[in-house]
């Protein structure tokens, strides 16, 4: 869908803060609360919005470190990959899984409590996963992100 | 510190951040005025941080995803501060992280097609200050993206 300036002063205040009431938004972008409830609604319909993630401190949370993973599968083939996708999408330590073409065929982000968490995630649940191969691991010092083209 | 309520609350909030302290309080047995006082006291210990909107760029018209897996030349005593500067310029840049390991930067980069990827490679990405090394990583699939916390 194509997105006129309005559409993209809401994207841009959700992606900043999706708490505030449509009233809120409403009154800050100048627009009524019906209008600007009829225009969330078609952003989520066209399937813009995709949905909306609590956000939390993890340190503070108690998960102190963050790791991205690249892994470079051993075996290949249909079923190898479906194997490890299903296998490492089940651990819960892992946050995010992407394929990817490149260096490395998968992605993946990582969460444990501190440095030796990481190693007990990475030896019993990680380096077990079938097909593993090469593992290269990069701890994640900082993070910021951007408002993107809107 | 977080006991376990605390967590059963986060843990339901990570599922559905729209649900409302009546329906919480349920579902952990407590009342909505008890429920209320947790999370205010995990939003004053900068835990809970509200909630914000993902945006899924494909439909609006952005369908290649590609990681850019950066090393920097660390001769230049500013490299991490100007490099993060600029890149912070390029609008199509969505993330921003910086590693400890191989890597020093990474980028994630959203683009309409290939030949607008190649455009803002060269233009923009290439332009950026004390690059010494690029990787590129193509995002094939997604196959989980919930970043929720084992809590």
């Amino acid at each position: 869908m194509s997105l006129d300036d309005l559409d993209r002063a809401i994207l841009r205040a959700l992606v900043a803060n999706a708490d505030q009431s449509t009233t809120r938004l409403a009154a800050k972008l100048g627009l009524s609360q019906p209008a600007t409830w009829r225009r969330i609604k078609r952003l989520q319909e066209a399937g813009v919005i995709a949905g909306r993630r609590l956000q939390l401190d993890a340190a503070k949370a108690g998960f102190g470190v963050t790791v991205f993973l690249g892994v470079k599968l051993a075996t290949k083939g249909r079923v190898s990959l479906e194997d490890f996708e299903r296998a490492v999408g089940a651990i819960p330590e892992v946050q995010s899984v992407e394929h990817v073409l490149g260096l490395y065929d998968y992605r993946l982000r990582v969460v444990a409590r501190d440095l030796a968490d990481f190693e007990r995630v990475l030896r019993r649940r990680l380096m077990t996963l079938p097909g593993v191969g090469a593992v290269e691991a990069n701890v994640l010092l900082s993070e910021e992100r951007r408002p993107g083209p809107i | 510190m977080l006991d376990d309520v605390d967590r059963r609350l986060l843990r339901l909030l990570q599922v559905d951040p729209g649900r409302g302290a009546p329906d919480l309080a349920e579902a952990v047995g407590s009342t909505p005025a008890r429920v209320t006082r947790r999370l205010d006291l995990m939003r004053e210990a900068g835990v809970l941080l509200g909630s914000r909107i993902s945006i899924d760029w494909r439909a609006l018209g952005y369908a290649v995803a590609v990681s850019l897996r950066i090393t920097l030349d660390k001769t230049a005593s500013r490299a991490f501060d100007e490099f993060l500067a600029a890149a912070r310029l390029v609008p199509e840049v969505i993330e921003i992280q910086t590693f400890l390991g191989r890597v020093d930067v990474r980028l994630s980069l959203i683009a309409r097609d290939l030949a607008d990827y190649q455009r803002i490679y060269r233009e923009l990405i290439l332009e950026l200050p004390h690059i010494a090394d690029i990787e590129a990583l193509m995002n094939v699939a997604t196959i989980k993206a919930d970043e929720s916390l084992p809590l």
